[in-house]
């Protein structure tokens, strides 16, 4: 096996709060392969966003190793080996879409001709050609989350973190910018971390799906996801997802504990 | 734009109206007892014509400010010191020049403030502090004591304005380079944004409202500073000085012709800043 994009042993993050600590993750231990799409997904406050921000080095891991890439959050977040996305698109709204996309290539001093150029190839690449001088709220949330996807990608990141990119989207948007990340990812080869709540989103695009669950945020199951490159939208009715979706749900069923 | 022109021209209207009764009341006393020593005895409606044309009334009436700014501006060469002009353009000087000092000192301090924690708590009671003590009190002795190194005319006045400028400026200014979200910083660390490249593509662009807000008011304040300054320094040349001579000499025309010049001055100034404000709002993301 090729060096893993990401390698985690004995992963733990406990914050210190003025309610005492809380321990967000434990004893998380995960290897990801270069080109893999890993899904993260749990219930609510079990982790998942605390593990994607210790990789991308938003936040320090208390206990345990990481590696991204070989090195350290903190050397790949200098060596700008990652595109992050977040839960909402987070666009600038003094900036036009094309100013939005241009901004991670402005501050790694990209020469402001190839910046434009650049910028123009991803926003075409996500769907949004023609809307380069549109600023932010002329555009829908769907096509915004869009845009920060383009932004991520802007750069040529070789690892994709997506915090929830397509929580707030309805679902014929999100069937949409499912498929078009999945083309994405097969016509570039990248390494994807995606988080999300959604089983079927989940199945759908990984290779990978690992079930992570709450007090301490820990990882209870990795399920394989092998449904192949070539994934239309209709997949999601064949026995074998149908399968996969049945074993993610009772790994989640698992996992809780609600004593209910 | 009617609808909204009606109610404002009635509510200037009835403004207007107090004011002429105000007048009429101000100076009746007046009136009567210079008709007194006259042995006339005018009617009401002579009275009431009388209380408004007096040449030094306790309350001068509209209509005779609005004479008295014209002839003061309009009729007289504006090298004259006698024109409003030349005074008005004496303060403003100062205003402008200590606004200038003011805004970039005010901006200054934001910027290390939000930069260096440490600052926030050892700088800041300061700040509020300078603000607490009375500027008509500091006034005479910023003049005074820059007046003894030598240094008089446009720079102390334009120091007075500066350090009422200053703080709405400062105080704005660390409100707004501090708006741009946790999210939106984090991004800006995901690609090792540097400090200064976090400073000009966020908390500066997010901060404008903000500026201009301050700005608005610091103007307001370096046009009150420049004026409490021309008080104590012999009141040669400003508006001050009209105010002063005018308190001097009685003459409650010059006075309020000035008060009326000053709250001209302003109200232009910021307008104008309204202006450049909205010029900058639709380059940063034109809204409908
Ligand atoms: N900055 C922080 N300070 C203190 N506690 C935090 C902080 N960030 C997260 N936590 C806690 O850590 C736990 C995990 O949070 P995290 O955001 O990773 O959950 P999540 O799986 O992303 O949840 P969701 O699905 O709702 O986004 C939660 O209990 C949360 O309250
Ligand atoms: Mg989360």
């Amino acid at each position: 096996m090729a060096e893993p994009v990401i390698a985690a042993r004995d992963l733990s993050l406990v914050f210190t709060t003025r309610d005492g600590p809380v321990q967000a993750l434990s004893q998380v231990n995960l290897d990801i392969a270069p080109g893999e799409f890993i899904s993260l997904i749990g219930p609510s406050g079990c982790g998942k966003t605390t593990l994607l921000r210790v990789i991308a080095d938003l936040e320090r891991a208390t206990g345990g190793r990481i590696a991204v890439n070989g090195r350290t959050p903190e050397q790949a977040r200098l060596a700008r080996d990652y595109g992050y996305v977040f839960q909402a698109p987070a666009l600038f709204p003094w900036r036009t879409i094309l100013g939005n996309v241009m901004l991670p290539l402005e501050v790694m001093g990209i020469p402001r001709a190839e910046r434009a150029a650049r910028a123009k190839a991803q926003l075409a690449l996500v769907n949004l050609a023609g809307f380069e001088r549109k600023f932010p709220w002329q555009l829908s949330g769907g096509m915004q989350q869009r845009a920060s996807i383009a932004r991520a990608l802007a750069f040529a990141p070789k690892l994709l973190l997506m915090d929830e990119p397509f929580g707030a989207l309805d679902e014929i948007v999100r069937d949409h910018l499912n498929e078009q990340l999945l083309k994405l990812w097969a016509a570039t080869g990248k390494t994807v971390v995606f988080v999300t709540h959604s089983i079927p989103e989940a199945v759908f695009l990984s290779t990978r799906i690992v079930v992570m669950s709450p007090r301490p945020g820990r990882i209870t199951d990795i399920i394989d996801c092998d449904l192949g490159p070539d994934r239309p939208l209709e997949i999601r009715e064949t026995p074998a997802f149908l399968r996969i979706a049945q074993r993610v749900r009772e790994g989640l069923r698992a996992g809780h504990s609600y004593d209910v | 734009m009617s609808r909204a022109v009606l109610p404002v021209l009635t509510v200037c209207a009835a403004l207007v109206a107090l004011w002429y009764l105000g007048a009429v009341w101000m100076n009746w006393q007046l009136v009567a007892d210079a008709q007194a020593r006259a042995g006339a005895a005018p009617d009401l409606a002579e009275m009431v014509r009388l209380t408004l044309a007096q040449p030094r009334p306790l309350l001068p009436a509209p209509h005779q400010v609005v004479a008295e700014l014209w002839r003061s501006t309009m009729t007289l060469p504006v090298t004259s010191r006698r024109s409003l002009v030349h005074h008005a353009w004496v303060t403003l000087s100062a205003a402008l020049a200590g606004f200038g000092m003011g805004v970039a000192f005010g901006v200054a301090l934001a910027v290390a403030i939000v930069h260096i924690r440490a600052l926030e708590r050892s700088v800041m009671p300061w700040i509020v502090a300078s603000q607490a003590v009375p500027v008509l009190a500091l006034a005479p002795i910023v003049i005074v004591a820059l007046g003894a190194l030598g240094l008089e005319g446009l720079l102390p006045k334009a120091i007075i304005a500066a350090y009422l400028c200053f703080f709405p400026v400062a105080i704005g200014m660390v409100k707004g380079f501090r708006a741009p979200d946790a999210m939106a910083l984090d991004l800006m660390r995901t690609w090792s944004a540097s400090r200064g490249q976090v400073f000009w593509t966020l908390r500066l662009p997010a901060s404008l409202p903000f500026l201009f807000a301050g700005l608005k008011v610091a103007m307001a304040a370096a046009v009150v500073g420049a004026i409490v300054a021309e008080l104590p320094a012999g009141a040669q040349a400003g508006l001050g000085a009209r105010l002063l001579a005018g308190s001097y000499f009685g003459q409650t025309l010059q006075i309020w012709s000035a008060l009326a010049m000053a709250a001209l001055l302003s109200a232009t100034l910021v307008g104008l800043l309204g202006l450049a404000e909205r010029a900058v709002a639709r380059r940063m993301g034109p809204r409908a």
